[in-house]
């Protein structure tokens, strides 16, 4: 429950809400966002971030968890792998089981290709699954997919690859079909009409839904479709380097067994990176609504063949993740709460921003608030705002918060907080790696032509800010694409003799350069057990 | 100094902070996690955990990071549990209650005894949406068993064997392919997407030099 001093400031927030209500506060101009996002957004905060010395990405800047992930040496340097002792041997191998491997999987088997998914922990247990929010499309009458790349393109600051993004909106609708016809359950109305909101950064009411589960009603719609199709998932395994071939190519990689910590070599003719995201790492210490195993492997991965890097300085902080209790801090509180009527206010009841700007702006404002302005309420890890969660019942009537958004209810009910009757803390909390490996329109990276990317490991497709729901999208959109791609060119591909040999020549450019950090990348699990000693 | 309490965590006693999660307090612990250990935020059904208050003798279920430590806690995870899933293929099989009795057939076992509700983290109506499957109604059986993250605690309690979130889970495919009505808007959004209706305008979009593109942006109209 609430201390004291948190009821207070609770009060005076109930006391503002009528008022606030009849009045929508005003969205910031142009030149107010850039200067509120220069000023505190984490992205420009400098000493958070170092240059990358080697690589393609040499010279660029990312944030210094990453580079030292960057900086680091192969398992295999020190640990010997029989390359001629194949345990796999496949078209193509899925690196990552959530939604967008998942996808390849099922496009590439449909495609009649030998597929098989590896995934450090169960299938489903990713990113994917924990989406709440939704996912959008433009498939209503007053919408369309340049209205749609319109937002997605401004949202994300005019960087967003324009032919990853032509894809991303183009094939939305075609997206949700697919996963209707896998019996996904959207939201409809009587007459079969999409229910759909809107999201920070939309003009158009495009939000689709499952309630607050959406992620993980198309994460276990996938993943039943992959075991029913017999698709080969080996869980707890992950990937710990790629394997490239005499030509250059990538040629599978090599496995751990988490559980074992046993290596198994994967030979494969084409290799799909789709390991997400790195909420895990704690970027500027940063709590996080990420699963537990996005650490940026796929990154990893990818630039350690050579594969280049975009934007890989830009990471999303959810405006609102749990500020208190501790319990669940840094656990995501959906932007539907906001769609749904919310406002953000601060200590003494005051709405100080329009509560659907963008999630960068949104983040930054809320972090303004809490420290330039010193209007935040103190909580025990830090301070927070709030959102005020009792107007979506004065809006959509009793009952729309247990209908639309039960997940919440749920998460704050085990801590005794009705949401219904009181408002939420929040918090910016690590939520998504805008930036990734650097494909194009086709899927495969710009340099090894049978390696592709798909789902939050890719990085140009957002530009340097990605809108709510657009994510969802993409993982479903480039990881069908991807599936179709791989399964295509896996029968053009004949494989040379596997190396490692890049492991070593990696090693010898981190010496040449005088930046080895003596430790091993990828990280694959974050460090939380606590040891005495 | 923070409060303090004692833990068992397979049979052996820890000291942890109070205010931590049963996930949490095993990391504190010194357990590293590879199993048992997904989202952490009460969404992927990783993290089973059945526990008993020492000198209590109700058992309990609950996910590891949605549930905070007590005193006294005598905790077992279950980090699997062989659930039986049965395979179809969706496009064959139609919403009749025949595919319930094909597929989970156990399910008409059922003796009522309502231990697979009390078990549920997500506190869904479980035996209830076993009934609405066995009648063949799976609309209610897909909105019953919709927030279920298939953590199979239900199914570790059953007496007969049933694979709950299993079951709910072929309701709700069902009800999202068949039952739902279709959405005509979207098929027909789709259908023009395929014949090029859009073709020219998104080619004309992407050509758009970054200037105009930013007033277009920022003076758009946005929908109420
Ligand atoms: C809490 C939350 C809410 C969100 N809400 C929304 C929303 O409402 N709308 C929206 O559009 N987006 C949302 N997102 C973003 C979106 O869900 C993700 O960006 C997207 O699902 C990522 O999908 P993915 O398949 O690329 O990665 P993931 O789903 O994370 O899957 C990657 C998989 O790869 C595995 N893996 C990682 N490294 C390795 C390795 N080395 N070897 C083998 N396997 C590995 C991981 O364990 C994981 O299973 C949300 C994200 C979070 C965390
Ligand atoms: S119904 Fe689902 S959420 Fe509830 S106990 Fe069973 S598997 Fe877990
Ligand atoms: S636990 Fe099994 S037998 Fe008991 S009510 Fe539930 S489904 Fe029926
Ligand atoms: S770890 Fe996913 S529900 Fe607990």
């Amino acid at each position: 429950m609430f201390t004291p001093e948190m009821m207070e400031s609770v009060k005076k927030v109930e006391a503002t809400r009528a008022e606030r209500m009849a009045m929508e506060p005003r969205r910031m101009t142009a030149e107010e966002k850039d200067a509120l996002l220069k000023e505190f957004h984490p992205d420009y905060k400098e000493e958070a971030f170092c240059e990358i010395k080697i690589g393609p990405n040499k010279g660029q800047k990312a944030p210094k968890e990453l580079v030292h992930l960057l900086h680091s040496n192969s398992r295999l340097l020190a640990d010997q792998v029989d390359l001629s002792k194949i345990d796999y041997d496949v078209d193509v191998l899925v690196i990552g089981g959530g939604g967008a491997g998942a996808s390849a999987a099922i496009e590439a088997h449909e495609a009649g290709a030998n597929v098989m998914i590896v995934t450090k922990l169960r299938i489903g247990d990713a990113n994917t699954m924990m989406a709440e929010g939704g996912i959008q499309a433009a498939d209503k009458e007053n919408d369309s997919p340049v209205q749609h790349y319109l937002d997605a393109f401004g949202g994300g600051h005019f960087a967003a690859r324009p032919e990853l993004l032509k894809r991303l909106v183009m094939e939305a609708p075609d997206a949700i079909q697919w996963l209707n016809k896998f019996g996904v359950m959207f939201d409809k109305d009587e007459e079969g009409n999409m229910i759909t909101t809107h999201g920070g950064g939309t003009s158009r009411k495009r939000m689709h839904a499952c309630k607050d589960y959406s992620g993980a009603e198309i994460m276990r719609t996938l993943r039943d479709e992959v075991i029913n199709r017999g698709i080969p998932v080996v869980e707890f395994t992950s990937a710990v380097e790629l394997i490239k071939d005499s030509n250059g190519r990538v040629a599978g990689a090599v496995l751990l067994n988490m559980e074992t910590d046993d290596y198994l070599v994967a030979r494969a003719k084409t290799v799909v990176i789709a390991t997400g995201g790195a909420g895990r790492m704690h970027y500027q210490n940063f709590p996080t609504s990420n699963h537990y195993g996005a650490t940026a492997d796929g990154l990893v991965l990818g630039y350690r063949v050579g594969a280049p890097l975009l934007y890989q300085d830009t990471i999303q902080y959810h405006p609102t993740g749990v500020a208190f209790p501790s319990q669940i801090y840094g656990a995501l509180v959906t932007e539907k709460v906001r769609s749904l009527g919310a406002m953000l206010v601060n200590v003494d009841g005051e709405a100080f921003m329009h509560p659907l700007e963008t999630r960068d702006v949104s983040a930054a404002s809320i972090i303004r608030e809490c420290t330039a302005r010193g209007k935040g309420v103190t909580t025990p890890l830090g301070s927070g705002v709030w959102l005020d969660t009792p107007m979506i019942e004065e809006i959509g009537g009793p009952g729309t918060i247990e209908k639309r958004i039960p997940a919440m209810l749920r998460m704050y009910m085990n801590y005794d907080i009705d949401m219904r009757k009181l408002p939420i803390l929040v918090y910016p909390t690590l939520h998504y790696q805008n930036g990734g490996l650097e494909i194009g329109g086709d899927g495969f990276t710009k340099v090894i032509d049978n390696l592709l990317v798909a789902g939050e490991a890719v990085g140009g497709i957002h530009g340097r800010n990605r809108l709510m729901g657009n994510s969802l999208l993409d993982i479903i959109v480039f990881g069908r694409n991807a599936g179709k791609a791989a399964a295509a060119r896996a029968k053009d591909v004949e494989l040379g003799e596997m190396n490692l040999n890049h492991v070593e020549e990696y090693a010898k450019e981190l010496k040449e350069a005088g930046v080895e950090t003596g430790d091993v990348s990828p990280l694959l699990l974050p460090k939380y057990a606590r040891h005495e000693r | 100094m923070e409060k303090m309490v004692n833990v068992y965590f397979f049979g052996k006693q820890y000291r942890v902070p109070a205010e931590l999660t049963i996930m949490t307090a095993m990391e504190y612990a010194g357990y590293t996690l590879k199993r048992g250990c997904g989202c952490r935020h009460g969404f992927c059904g990783a993290c089973a955990t059945i526990y008993r208050i020492k000198g209590k003798n109700e058992l309990h279920t609950c996910l590891a990071c949605q549930t905070q430590v007590e005193e006294g806690m005598y905790v077992a995870s279950i980090p699997f549990f062989p659930t039986d899933k049965r395979t179809y293929e969706i496009n064959e099989i139609r919403p009749e209650q025949r595919v319930m009795m094909e597929l989970y057939p156990e399910i008409y076992s059922c003796i009522g005894c309502n231990a697979c509700t009390k078990a549920c983290t997500q506190d869904l109506k479980v035996m209830q949406y076993i009934a609405y499957a066995q009648r063949g109604d799976f609309e209610k059986c897909a909105e019953e068993s919709f927030d279920c993250v298939a953590c199979g605690c239900c199914s570790v309690r059953c007496p007969a064997g049933i694979s709950h979130p299993m079951v709910g889970l072929l309701a709700r495919r069902l009800t999202g392919k068949y039952i739902a009505p279709e959405s005509k808007h979207l098929t027909k959004r789709v259908e023009e997407i395929h014949s090029g209706a859009y073709d020219d305008l998104i080619e004309q979009i992407m050509q758009k030099p970054i200037d105009e593109m930013q007033e277009l942006y920022n003076t758009r109209e946005i929908e109420k």
